[in-house]
């Protein structure tokens, strides 16, 4: 793991992960052992290697499976069911299964083309059905918190996204924990600060099944684009993304995400010597070199 | 004789001698995005080539 500069065995990965989801667990007041959990799983890596983590931390953790009637292809969401209700089972948790078109008689692509959501391609209905469905399982089922398996590179790629767009509201609106307001049930990220490849290689080591194809709609989808692009920018400079993430949440937390035009103006003055603006106090930043060039030069 | 890298359905060539992570960037592979396993147990991306290795590589990114 360069962005750590640490090398762990298998064991101590194993234990390492866990350690760090409880950290981050306190650190963002997430939940406690006295609240129940509803963990939302889709079969993949992240999410059942969050629900195994909660559990071996001994947490009161549900699962949630969301069946979309997505089996283009691979059969996506009979096998994602299939490997959600396999890992239940074989550790005795309960697991909630909920489906889309026995609910609302139309699957997920059904909807996309009915509703003409989303340039035909089904995400921006699966995305709002699932924030919907998430919200109003863990509500009517008395959970206190709904947890997702995010994680550092869906947080990055989503920040990513918005920045480049300046999506302000969604980029003051993004953070691992999401408190419940209106209707809406709390929303936790507890493995936010893990890169997915620290995530792959937690499900692989510890020998959890996941479906490793992709949801067929994914392919060339804009989440994954701006993945690739940080990964390059992560080979270049190990570190980069956990940097960018961590130093938004920072950034967010003193107030200084965006900061007004004004207040920004307030600390420049006039440089004494050349009379262009600065924010250093005294002379500008250039006339200071200057003068030390000057005077060492005399000392010369 | 060569080592062989597999991703997906697709087969790449690399040099025995050089470090999993030389023989992923000259396959203009993103190291970032994969995980390699060699028979079975995952390798660090400082793992030098062997000749006749099959090293099996695992993509990582998923989402929509």
């Amino acid at each position: 793991m360069r962005q750590h500069k640490l090398a762990l065995c298998k064991d101590h990965f194993l234990e390492w992960i866990p350690e760090q989801t409880e950290r981050f667990i306190k650190k963002y007041e997430m939940f406690t052992h006295e609240q129940k959990i509803l963990v939302a799983v889709s079969g993949g890596k992240d999410s059942l290697s969050l629900w195994d983590i909660l559990v071996r931390l001994g947490y009161q953790v549900d699962g949630l499976y969301l069946a979309l009637g997505i089996n283009e292809g691979i059969n996506y969401s009979h096998e994602s069911q299939r490997l959600s209700q396999k890992f239940a089972d074989e550790n005795n948790l309960k697991l909630h299964v909920v489906d889309i078109e026995k609910e609302y008689g139309k699957n997920i692509p059904q909807l996309s083309v009915i509703s003409h959501r989303g340039e035909g391609r089904p995400c921006a209905v699966c995305g709002l059905a699932k924030r919907h469905e998430m919200n109003r399982i863990a509500r009517d089922l008395g959970y206190d918190v709904l947890a997702t398996g995010h994680n550092l590179d869906d947080e990055a790629a989503v920040l990513f996204g918005n920045t480049l767009n300046w999506l302000s509201e969604y980029i003051l609106r993004q953070s691992p924990v999401l408190p419940s307001s209106n209707g809406l049930a709390r929303k936790v990220k507890p493995l936010c600060r893990f890169y997915e490849r620290e995530m792959t290689a937690y499900a692989i080591l510890r020998g959890i099944e996941y479906i490793y194809e992709e949801c067929p709609f994914a392919d060339g989808s804009q989440s994954i684009f701006y993945k690739e692009a940080l990964n390059q920018l992560e080979t270049a400079r190990p570190g980069a993304k956990l940097i960018f993430y961590l130093n938004f949440l920072e950034a967010k937390k003193s107030g200084n995400l965006f900061i007004e035009k004004n207040v920004e103006m307030q600390h420049l003055h006039p440089c004494p010597r050349c009379g262009q603006s600065t924010s250093t106090p005294d002379l500008c930043s250039f006339c200071r070199m200057i003068e030390k060039a000057n005077a060492t030069s005399t000392l010369l | 004789m060569i080592a062989k890298l597999i991703l997906r359905d697709k087969e790449y060539e690399s040099k025995p001698g050089m470090t999993l992570l030389d023989a992923l960037k000259k396959n203009n592979i993103v190291p970032e995005s994969v995980i390699a396993t060699r028979d079975g147990e995952m390798i660090t991306d400082d793992e030098i080539l062997r000749s006749g290795d099959v090293i099996k590589l695992i993509a990582v990114i998923s989402g929509g």
